[in-house]
């Protein structure tokens, strides 16, 4: 039988994965944008998960306006992206230094 | 219910390997074909909680649309990739702690009987047949969640704006035509008369 816990648990497991990529592709600022997907991705499962099992579709409206804002981050980030590649010719977190933080 | 698990088991198996490989393999383009196949498998498992209409607006608009500018932007920038990957291994036992220790507490907060037990989260019965997940949302949409709607529309305004304004360049030393400087031509900028006298025939 398929609990709810079935379902979180798939979540929290995608949650800690894209957190290790986050970790481990700390120069790759493509690779980070993508464990971001993969992490709402894994926010957008539990409030699926829960809209089913509380009988209640207000979750499933979170994940839709989720999902516009993260197509809209998405769009955003990936032309900050073209811009720093343009004007630096690298994607390298670690060269990325301008304001000496 | 058996086919419900095998299929659940089997989605998740696939979602989760496919996301280990969008963390780990080197190349980006590969990356982006992982991140799609996770969505498929997550399509799957939506389908399964009967969200069928987002399982497909997830198909749709994600893999269409968001990982389609994904895979363009990681082929249209020449990108070096040897000193992204520097760090990898030293980074690999931090990212393995982390990813560990937080894996472990959310399943011991989820699979604590008192929190999310099944007395407290009965399995639903299954909709039943005719029922429509669009009309449901559509009816929520436009109702309750009207002004959200209208407020994530004007966000995706702000992000079309942003994103070509970002990225749009005046480019110097090509040769363009500016169709204003054309319709605001004057006779004058183009045409002089000169005044001189007659010139005689040569040899005349």
């Amino acid at each position: 039988m398929l609990t709810l816990a079935h379902f979180l648990t798939l979540g929290a497991i995608l949650f800690s994965l894209s957190v290790a990529g986050i970790f481990i592709n700390r120069k790759n600022v493509i690779i980070l944008l993508m464990c971001i997907e993969l992490m709402l991705l894994a926010v957008n499962m539990n409030f699926v998960a829960f809209s089913r099992f509380l009988g209640n579709l207000d979750g499933q409206l979170f994940v839709f306006f989720i999902l516009t804002v993260a197509a809209a981050e998405a769009a955003i980030g990936l032309a900050i992206l073209v811009v720093l590649f343009r004007n630096r010719q690298t994607i390298n977190i670690a060269e990325l230094d301008d304001l000496k933080g | 219910m058996i086919v419900q698990q095998i299929i659940f088991y089997a989605f998740a198996l696939v979602m989760v390997l496919a996301a280990t490989m969008v963390i780990t393999v080197r190349n980006p383009v590969y990356a982006a074909l992982y991140l799609v196949l996770t969505f498929f498998s997550a399509a799957a498992i939506w389908m399964l909680l009967e969200a069928e209409f987002l399982a497909i607006i997830l198909v749709v608009v994600y893999v269409g649309a968001v990982m389609v500018l994904f895979l363009f932007v990681v082929m249209m920038l020449d990108i070096n990739m040897v000193p992204l990957k520097e760090g990898f291994i030293r980074n690999l036992p931090v990212a393995l702690l982390v990813a560990a220790a937080m894996a472990v507490e959310l399943l011991m907060v989820i699979w604590s009987k008192s929190r999310f037990g099944v007395d407290l989260f009965p399995v639903p019965p299954p909709t039943p047949a005719g029922h429509s997940n669009t009309q449901a949302l559509g009816e929520l949409l436009y109702t309750n969640y009207l002004l959200p709607f209208e407020v994530a529309g004007v966000v995706l305004l702000v992000a079309i704006i942003a994103a070509i304004a970002l990225t749009l360049r005046k480019r110097t030393g090509i040769k363009i035509q500016d169709p204003a400087r054309q319709v605001r031509a004057r006779r004058d900028e183009s045409v002089r008369l000169v005044k001189m006298k007659s010139e005689k025939p040569q040899g005349g």
